[in-house]
């Protein structure tokens, strides 16, 4: 876009006044917030002894997790949807064809690049079978960046940490529509 | 000359062809979806999805419209033939096919290897997309059974019938069958009789839907992270048109590229299986001097002028030319050691050779010989060393003595030279050998230098039909290794980086044989003897 493109709309910054040139209101009102402050109930919290409340744990986007299936095996199949949709190529999966009578494909491995990861949740949104969730731990750390690649053993105990607090978003949407449509016989949308 | 008529647009057939509706149409540029046609298999018209409507015209112009849809890979087309392939009558009866296929089939789309290729997602994209009339949960699994060499997910599985037809019509050895009768039909085989030969890995390839699923490719890879490049299979001396699919220089799948002069529309198993001594750790990388009995690692900078030098100071020269190089790879060392020693002995290197050819009912033919470029380096050899020195006879010369310097280009597999041949050339000054895995002979080695495997190199092959084709790398070579063209660029003394088109270009305006190719090369390759009498 040039300059003298006719789409721009040119402003002027409006001339200061005397109140403004000398500064006295601007002064006053940045004492008064301060000093409202000083009066107010503490913001602050003392981390990591305090935790910061979470409005919403499970709109909230921290650490991975891959959520286990009813007999405790890893739910994810292994589809790389989620590795497709991560915009940061954080996600790197080796499938393989599952030890199970019932499954067909199970990743054999599952690593997530944490420090290369921006939480933005669209692995979480890409997942056909709800295997990958994000929970609401966010003060994650590690002395190296090799701590900081959680495999899949890692990732599964992320889970085993945090299902009693978060249970499956799968789970409580299942809740959900069983009390919203108590008339269960009624056909919902096909499922896809 | 025919003319007909397609959605409005009229297309000229040539006297003599024999086209059905959909190929017709492909030339007006409309596209007919189908699943069960296949241009190298028989019409059985079984799918539906092709269904259009048909009409003629007559001399005076009128119009006359067939009643009813008829399906496009089972009409050809003539003289005054008119179809209508984009009415409403024919798009709802697409979405019906759509619809009646897609009732059994498992929605299992997140772990099919065919996802992402799939003529089934396509399609339904493209013309179904009806509303589900099917009230209960559709099946997110499917059974699956061993068919021998491929696996069979039966329930994703829409009868199309391709494979069944496959082995009946190319590879000739009927192993599948339908079975059952209306919606209990499956494709099986015999009990004992399992899908068992060397054309096989095709009828993946013809599958439209995930049905059918290469065991060595299955769960390896989602399609959509791999990017094919054009490749020439150097499995045999038949040089097959092939794609190479690939991600991060890691080859997951090899496919058949479509090439009516060479292999149609298939390749053999023991060419599309071919990719994993690519991966083998076993080869060899870097480049190493041995001095006595030291070995030091050598590196790339400043090293061709060091075997200039040291292939100067040996003597009499020779240079063993593999038929795995490419004929810029083959010229280009030629012409070095030509430079270096006039009198220099230029060999052709040993021809893999197993059992016979092998003919397909189909027409497809797996060569005996078991290298790619064997004619062209001969070509090349007949005249820039005046005829073909066979390997036993450099060996020979090699033991009398008579030769102080050789070079010896490899790109075989495991295993070509065994320990008492290798043992003659230890009588040698210098011994330079760039192969793709250590050998007896490169153990020898003055010096020993990783070379490239096929997917690597860029260059021109010509096959046993004097076709001349030529290739760009997939993938790079593994660290520590330079291909023997970039080497062999600068032991010829060539300023920049490694250019095949150009070293083609130039010994096509050399060697008499190859003027052909002074031209543009087609993706289908240049049959150099046809133009040679043209």
């Amino acid at each position: 876009m040039k300059s003298d493109d006719k789409s721009i709309k040119w402003v002027e910054e409006p001339p200061l006044g005397l109140a403004g040139r000398s500064y006295v209101p601007l002064l006053v009102g940045g004492i008064t917030t301060t000093l409202k402050h000083l009066a107010g109930p503490k913001m602050t919290v003392e981390s990591p002894e305090q935790r910061h409340a979470i409005v919403d744990p499970l709109g909230y986007r921290g650490v991975h997790r891959l959520n286990r299936d009813a007999q405790g095996r890893v739910k994810c199949v292994a589809c790389f949807l989620c590795a497709t949709a991560c915009p940061a190529h954080c996600i790197d999966i080796v499938a393989a064809e599952s030890p199970w009578p019932d499954r067909e494909k199970y990743p054999e491995s599952f690593t997530i690049d944490e420090l290369r990861c921006i939480f933005c949740g669209m692995c979480e949104e890409a997942c056909p079978v709800d295997a990958i969730e994000l929970t609401s731990l966010y003060d994650l750390s590690g002395k190296s960046r090799e701590e900081m690649i959680f495999d899949k053993a890692k990732l599964l105990s992320v889970y085993d940490q945090t299902k009693d607090a978060e249970p499956m978003r799968s789970a409580q949407a299942d809740r959900a529509t069983d009390s919203a449509c108590p008339d269960s016989g009624e056909r919902g949308e096909e499922p896809i | 000359m025919a003319t007909v008529l397609i959605d409005g647009t009229e297309i000229e057939i040539g006297d003599g062809e024999r086209l059905n509706a959909i190929e017709a149409a492909a030339r007006a540029g409309v596209s007919i979806p189908y699943y069960c046609w296949h241009p190298g298999l028989s019409v059985v018209g079984s799918c539906r999805m092709c269904l259009v409507e048909a009409g003629t015209r007559d001399a005076a112009g009128r119009i006359q419209m067939g009643p009813k849809l008829v399906p496009a890979c089972n009409t050809l087309v003539r003289d005054g033939t008119v179809l209508v392939t984009q009415s409403e009558k024919v798009q709802q009866a697409r979405a019906m096919v759509e619809e009646g296929l897609l009732l059994r089939h498992p929605i299992d789309c997140p772990i099919c290897d065919k996802a992402g290729e799939c003529l089934l997602q396509d399609y339904y994209f493209e013309y179904g997309q009806a509303d589900g009339r099917r009230a209960d949960i559709r099946p997110f699994t499917s059974r699956r059974r061993d068919l021998g060499d491929v696996a069979l997910f039966v329930d994703r599985c829409i009868l199309c019938t391709r494979c069944v037809r496959f082995v009946r019509e190319v590879s000739g050895t009927n192993e599948l069958l339908v079975s059952g009768r209306a919606t209990g039909e499956e494709i099986d085989v015999f009990p004992g009789f399992p899908l068992a030969n060397k054309l096989s890995g095709n009828v993946v390839d013809l599958c439209p839907v995930g049905a059918l699923a290469d065991k060595d490719f299955l769960y390896r890879q989602r399609v959509w992270f791999m990017r094919s490049h054009p490749g020439v299979c150097t499995r045999c001396a038949s040089g097959c048109s092939i794609w190479i699919d690939e991600n991060q220089d890691r080859i997951h799948r090899i496919r058949p590229r479509e090439n009516p002069h060479v292999n149609r529309w298939w390749i053999c198993n023991d060419g599309r299986y071919d990719y994993p001594h690519v991966h083998n750790p076993a080869r060899l990388v870097g480049a190493r001097q041995r001095k006595g009995g030291d070995t030091r690692e050598l590196d790339f900078t400043g090293l061709a002028g060091q075997l200039r030098a040291a292939l100067r100071q040996a003597g009499r020269l020779g240079a063993v030319l593999s038929p795995f190089l490419t004929l810029q790879e083959a010229y280009l060392l030629a012409g070095t050691i030509r430079q270096l020693d006039p009198q220099a002995l230029l060999a052709l290197g040993p021809v893999p050779l197993a059992g016979e050819d092998e003919r397909y009912p189909g027409g497809f033919t797996i060569s005996k010989e078991k290298c790619p470029n064997r004619f062209g380096v001969e070509r090349i050899l007949g005249r820039m060393a005046g005829g073909v020195i066979r390997f036993d006879h450099f060996v020979e010369q090699v033991a009398q003595g008579a030769i102080a310097g050789a070079w010896v280009s490899g790109g075989y597999r495991q295993g070509w030279i065994d320990e008492a041949t290798a043992a003659k050339f230890e009588q040698l000054r210098l011994l330079v050998v760039q192969d793709l895995f250590p050998s007896p002979l490169s153990q020898r080695a003055t010096y020993e230098l990783g070379g490239a495997a096929f997917a690597e190199r860029d260059g021109s092959y010509v096959n046993r039909q004097h076709r001349l084709q030529s290739v760009a790398w997939a993938i790079r070579p593994p660290a520590g290794v330079r291909t023997e063209g970039s080497i062999l660029w600068e032991l010829a003394g060539r300023a920049g980086l490694y250019d095949a088109a150009a070293t083609l270009r130039e010994l096509a305006a050399e060697i008499p044989f190859f003027h052909p190719a002074l031209g543009t090369i087609p993706e289908t390759g240049l049959d150099l003897l046809v133009n040679q009498i043209a």
